[in-house]
């Protein structure tokens, strides 16, 4: 029983590595010409060669500067997280812990506006952008991204489980909401930073229908949609088009790597709660 | 002892994300409903923008385009949702087993969802490339004497699409059956075993039975996610051919972007909330009631 386990366990691995092998393999072959001949065959899931020019044309190439789209992105997910992370979570807080009896209805809003998905808001968000004269900017990538009603909801059911005496204790001692909350909240919440900042963080690298519509040229433009424009200039240089993905799956791979266990549970929660 | 504190304090906690989310959550959708009711373009009108009534909900339930489109998203969710649904479940189950080197299996089948769409995209246009590329030689060695244009043909291009896109996604369904497999109780298993079932009615009897819910949900947010497909159609097969894979969301882009007739393209936006969101209140009810 355990062999044919084993067995199909290879053959998932075979079919999930099989792709990204095959990625890296052509990607390492300055060969194009010998790539279009093995392109469609088992050789191509195997390197044949180990050379880094495609690499190096990729990142050194004048019109598509690779550099530049990293940077891009990495600027705008970093940005988008970071403060969303800030603002998210000191909403929850007041939610959880302010005295106001408002709370009760903003909470059922935040509820309520789950059900809106985000495809549906971006034509009037497209005006609202053109006549800020915000297009083909950072911010413009990163201001609407930064709130998000359910990473409020995470802090919040985070917060709200809390002991009373501790915050109760606090406020005995003189300490203000805001100090409260940087003092004892933000320390406390670091599973659902780490939750919201990995979600966040997967969801800012991979969009895609955003910034294809408000970045222009390159000095805006993000690692996706760059990705895209390359594919369909240079859809027959496969080495250098593979490079290019190896690149961009690269920091993905590496943060899940280090993020393993969080991850997991994060999409979990996202799944079940979004 | 309960201590008084300003509630100036807290509503200042609470700005910036109540700011932002006005903006460009509760302000958009306003708009969209708004705008749906008026001929706004992108690009300022000459004639000063008119509420139009119902016209834009009219001319859009009688373009043939936008019912292609409908058919062609409610085709793609039909496809993926069962084969990546069964897909994910079998995987699951074959991850909750124990067997030698588990854990590494099981990072190994996260992979797919974080590598980046646009980098899925790739990979998978090489294996469909025409006339050589891997499905077609696989076709080939089955004794096939000419190539099939995936990517090209209207008959195959959605089918194409599901299997990317199910490649790529399976491991969101696979984590959340997992984690519903792991709330089921071992005795029952115990107890089936006890009564001399079998690990194929094992499944039918109590693995099957113990997912109900996870089931729902999984079937509903896969739902969800098919009614948003977008990015593999516009960089694949741009909506064609003769579009056959033009989906509502690039249909919402063409009409409210492209075209620029923004208010048009807002009025197809609310259509698509309101599928989308029926779905997600369907969803809300119907676990809610467990």
């Amino acid at each position: 029983m355990n062999v044919v386990r084993l067995i199909l366990g290879v053959l998932l691995a075979l079919l999930v590595l099989g792709p990204l092998m095959m990625m890296i393999s052509v990607s390492l072959n300055p060969d194009e010409a010998a790539i279009n001949s093995i392109l469609g065959t088992a050789k191509a899931f195997i390197p044949t060669a180990l050379s880094t020019q495609n690499y190096q044309e990729v990142i050194n190439d004048p019109y598509q500067p690779f550099v530049r789209y990293l940077f891009n992105t990495l600027f705008v997910t970093v940005c988008t997280v970071g403060l969303g992370v800030m603002v998210n979570s000191s909403a929850a807080f007041a939610l959880a812990w302010g005295q106001g009896a408002y709370r009760k209805v903003y909470l059922a809003i935040i509820i309520a506006v789950f059900v809106i998905p985000g495809e549906g808001l971006l034509i009037p968000l497209i005006l609202m952008m053109s006549r800020l004269g915000w297009l083909d900017t950072y911010q413009v990538q990163i201001v609407p991204f930064i709130a998000s009603a359910f990473s409020v909801f995470l802090f919040y059911q985070f917060f709200s489980k809390l002991p009373a005496e501790l915050i109760e204790a606090a406020r005995i001692d003189g300490a203000h909401l805001p100090t409260i909350f940087l003092k004892i909240g933000l320390p406390l919440s670091k599973p659902v930073i780490a939750t919201t900042a990995i979600l966040g963080f997967l969801d800012m690298w991979n969009s895609y229908l955003w910034p294809s519509l408000v970045t222009r040229g390159v000095e805006f433009r993000p690692l996706s949609v760059a990705m895209a424009a390359f594919f369909s200039s240079q859809q027959s240089y496969w080495g250098n088009v593979t490079a290019f993905a190896v690149l961009m799956a690269l920091p993905v791979i590496i943060v899940f790597l280090i993020f393993q266990r969080w991850f997991v549970a994060s999409v979990v929660g996202s799944g079940v709660k979004g | 002892m309960r201590v008084r504190q300003p509630i100036g304090e807290e509503l200042l906690l609470l700005a910036p994300a109540t700011v932002l989310l006005i903006l460009f959550l509760l302000l958009p959708f306003a708009m969209s409903i708004y705008l749906s009711f008026t001929d706004q373009r992108l690009v300022p009108n000459p004639v000063p923008t008119a509420l139009v009534g119902f016209d834009n909900y009219r001319a859009i339930l009688t373009d043939p385009a936008f019912w292609q489109a409908f058919r062609n998203t409610a085709y793609f969710a039909l496809l993926v949702v069962p084969f990546q649904c069964a897909l994910s479940l079998a995987i699951a189950v074959l991850l909750n087993s124990s067997f030698p080197l588990r854990s590494f299996f099981r990072s190994v089948a996260i992979l797919p969802l974080m590598t980046p769409m646009t980098v899925v995209i790739v990979i998978w246009a090489a294996f469909y490339r025409i006339p050589d590329g891997l499905f077609n030689n696989i076709i080939k060695a089955f004794g096939a004497s000419t190539y099939v244009d995936w990517l090209g043909s209207p008959v195959w291009a959605m089918p194409a699409i599901v299997l990317l896109s199910a490649w790529a996604t399976f491991p969101f369904q696979m984590l959340l059956y997992l984690a519903g497999l792991q709330d089921i109780p071992h005795e029952r298993y115990e107890a089936a075993r006890i009564d001399g079932a079998n690990g194929w009615q094992q499944f039918w009897a109590v693995t099957f039975p113990g997912l109900r819910n996870t089931n729902i949900l999984i079937l509903i947010t896969t739902t969800i996610q098919a009614f948003k497909l977008f990015t593999q159609v516009d960089i694949l097969t741009r909506g064609g051919p003769v579009g056959s894979t033009n989906t509502l969301v690039r249909y919402m882009i063409q009409q409210g972007y492209t075209s620029q007739l923004v208010g048009y393209g807002s009025a197809v936006a609310v259509i698509f909330v309101l599928i989308v969101g029926a779905l997600a209140i369907f969803q809300r009810v119907v676990v809610k009631n467990e």
